[in-house]
């Protein structure tokens, strides 16, 4: 199942893993951010409509 | 319906809601489609070895890195001629997503061209661009963190975006500016004597459709949260008052 890579099975390897970290990250960091203002403007709107 | 219906936040929140969840879904089953069938079940190239398995990673990243400023271009333009918040909020959104991707494409780029070149780096035309479209993506993004005010933040920062944009295109065609330089040509032409093998091409175009669904996706997202702090701010200026 797992292709032969040869002697630049390091770089392949390691072109992926910085590609996923990075989207994934980014991904996650999206996400976050949107959870965390999505609760702060429903605490808002609910103080103010009492 | 006109397109610019959706320049009001809480048709564009209503809308993008509801089309989030399939763009997400979609984008994660491509780009794990197309990573999978070119990681595990394309074939050596004479070339390159088995580091053409990176063109699946590298080119879409390096395409979304010019398009997403591509994108901003555009909304930063219907900003300044049309003034809807929206369309300035999601060029705002943008730029990290963009950023990223071209962080990706040149670290992916370098690592591919250590073994092929001898070098991560040379001062080749398309590399060099690159990476001053990301020292604009830096810039952009700073030039939205230093202005208070936010719709002479929207106007300052569009007129970057427009300026930014001569090297978001330069980045596309330096190859074929300057027939110079280490870079090969582009992988994907109309013209098909010009592009890679069909057995790389195929799996090719399946992660670029992941990675241009994962582009919206996220766009979106982050467009929604935009939005979202946007009035988070305007609620908390109201109660200070």
């Amino acid at each position: 199942m797992w292709p032969e890579l040869g002697k630049y099975g390091a770089t392949v390897i390691n072109a992926y893993i910085v590609t996923i970290v990075a989207t994934g990250l980014l991904t996650w960091l999206s996400l976050r951010s949107a959870r965390k203002s999505k609760e702060t403007l429903e605490k808002l709107e609910a103080r103010r409509n009492g | 319906m006109s397109i610019w219906e959706f320049a009001n936040p809480v048709r564009f929140m209503r809308f993008s809601g509801k089309l989030l969840p399939y763009f997400s879904v979609s984008a994660a089953l491509l780009i794990v489609t197309g990573l999978i069938w070119g990681f595990f079940f394309t074939p050596e190239a004479d070339q390159f070895g088995s580091t053409v398995k990176i063109i699946y990673i590298h080119v879409p990243t390096a395409m979304l890195a010019i398009n997403a400023w591509v994108m901003m271009f555009v909304a930063s333009l219907i900003w300044l001629i049309r003034r809807h918040h929206v369309s300035a909020l999601a060029a705002k959104a943008a730029a990290p997503i963009g950023a990223v991707m071209t962080v990706v494409a040149i670290l992916t780029g370098a690592i591919w061209g250590q073994p092929m070149w001898g070098t991560y780096w040379a001062w080749d035309p398309r590399l060099t661009s690159f990476l001053v479209l990301f020292i604009f993506y830096l810039g952009y993004m700073a030039l939205w963190t230093a202005i208070e005010e936010e719709d002479k933040a929207a106007d300052l920062t569009s007129v970057l975006a427009m300026v930014g944009t001569v090297f978001a295109v330069l980045s596309r065609y330096a190859v074929n500016f300057w027939n110079q330089g280490l870079h090969q040509g582009a992988s994907l032409s109309l013209d098909k004597e010009e592009h890679v093998a069909d057995v790389y091409y195929l799996p090719l175009l399946v992660a670029i459709g992941g990675f241009v669904l994962l582009f919206i996706a996220l766009l979106l997202l982050r467009t929604r949260t935009e939005i979202r702090n946007r009035r988070i701010r305007a609620l908390q200026a109201r109660e200070a008052r």
